[in-house]
């Protein structure tokens, strides 16, 4: 039996490790030397990370039902209070 | 989400992963193209592989290796993609050698002396190139991703092909015509590779946003990247209608679509041969899968 293993690859050391692919493989071994010849060849990686498919969780709903806009950037409109403070303290640009 | 929101979705630039829902027609078509791409990256190498004994320096048979290896190494990315969308690799290897499924149609043609050799890897490469990098934005994102990886890889065989043109055209002059000839070769088949001037909004691969440029574009940017590269080295295009027009538009002799059609339906000049080859690698090294899945389970 062969299963699925996904690629990881770190480019430079101290940058994050970026989903390269997957290759098809009956054990590890298999696995890291399909991964080492498929995206470590060229110099291209200086790391791999070789997953099982099964072990990765994966979550995608994010709901916000209580509209918590504190948590993010859109929760934050100081350009129209800004122009207001200047204009109270005198400093606004005609 | 409906066909319809399904199909505004990916024509205004929205990508789909492996397990998002897609029409069934979107999944067939995938299937089909990719798969197709696979099989002519796998049946790529044969052309080239007839050569790698008769290279002329050692530094020639180690390059022509590495790109074999490294075009062999894109129809096992490719074929994984194919392996998602819900058709084994078996299969795909057992339609290729059957002749269900297609290849492109430079691989169907012979490679008679090393300046076909030069050839392909500069020309039949640069043409693969523009094809592989309208590709990038494909809504399909597993196949776009792998795609960078293959984009990058091919540039070293231009450089590559390039080199070994360069080379030649700095010989002799029996150099010098092995080239033009592998040349007059090539033409029509490079004039081909592209396809048919279908409307783009009459090809339901750029509707569906699986590539993102139409055919004719495809051929108008080969010729303007690559004419003049051709004709800089005092190399003659075979072809005496080709001309750049006041507005940028190239004009050519129009292609031979009949010979495309049966080419790519299987009836190339060597065709049954490679099929034949496939087919008959693929029995003597059934030994080697069977021992690596035994061992391993």
């Amino acid at each position: 039996m062969t299963s699925v293993w996904e690629v990881f690859r770190q480019e430079r050391k101290g940058q994050a490790f970026e989903h390269a692919g997957s290759v098809v493989a009956p054990d590890i071994a298999f696995a890291e030397a399909y991964a080492h010849e498929q995206y470590g060849r060229r110099g291209e990686s200086v790391a791999l990370w070789v997953v099982p498919r099964d072990a990765i969780h994966e979550l995608d709903d994010f709901p916000d039902e209580l509209g918590r806009n504190y948590h993010r950037v859109d929760g934050y409109s100081l350009k129209v209070k800004l122009k207001e403070a200047r204009e109270r303290a005198g400093t606004a640009t005609p | 989400m409906d066909e319809q929101g399904f199909l505004e979705y990916v024509q205004s630039g929205g990508q789909v992963e492996t397990d998002d829902w897609m029409p069934d027609e979107y999944r067939q078509k995938l299937i089909k193209f990719i798969e197709m791409h696979a099989n002519s990256e796998l049946m790529g190498v044969l052309p080239e592989r007839e050569w790698i004994l008769r290279a002329p320096t050692l530094q020639r048979k180690l390059a022509l290796t590495a790109k074999v290896q490294d075009e062999v190494g894109h129809a096992q990315l490719i074929y994984r993609v194919v392996e998602d969308l819900g058709k084994p690799r078996e299969q795909c290897l057992a339609d290729l050698i059957s002749g269900t499924s297609k290849f492109h149609n430079v691989f169907h043609y012979p490679t008679r002396t090393w300046g076909d050799v030069g050839v392909i890897a500069w020309l039949v490469d640069a043409a693969a190139i523009i094809s592989q990098k309208a590709l990038l934005k494909c809504s399909y994102a597993p196949y776009a991703r792998i795609m960078k990886k293959i984009c990058w890889e091919e540039s070293f065989h231009i450089l590559h092909g390039r080199d070994v043109i360069l080379t030649l055209m700095l010989g002799t002059d029996g150099q010098r015509e092995l080239v033009q000839e592998a040349l007059n070769r090539w033409w029509a088949p490079l004039m081909m590779f592209h396809g048919n001037p279908i409307p783009a909004e009459n090809d339901p691969v750029v509707q569906w946003r699986i590539k993102t440029q139409g055919n004719e574009e495809a051929r108008q940017q080969f010729l303007d990247g690559y004419v003049p590269q051709i004709w800089e080295l005092g190399l003659t295009v075979p072809d005496p209608k080709l001309r750049r027009r006041e507005d940028g538009v190239w004009e050519y002799t129009e292609p031979d679509w009949d010979e495309l059609r049966s080419v790519v339906t299987g009836h190339g000049p060597m065709t049954a041969e490679r099929l034949e080859f496939r087919r008959v690698t693929r029995e003597e090294t059934a030994w080697v899968r069977s021992v690596v899945l035994a061992e391993a389970a």
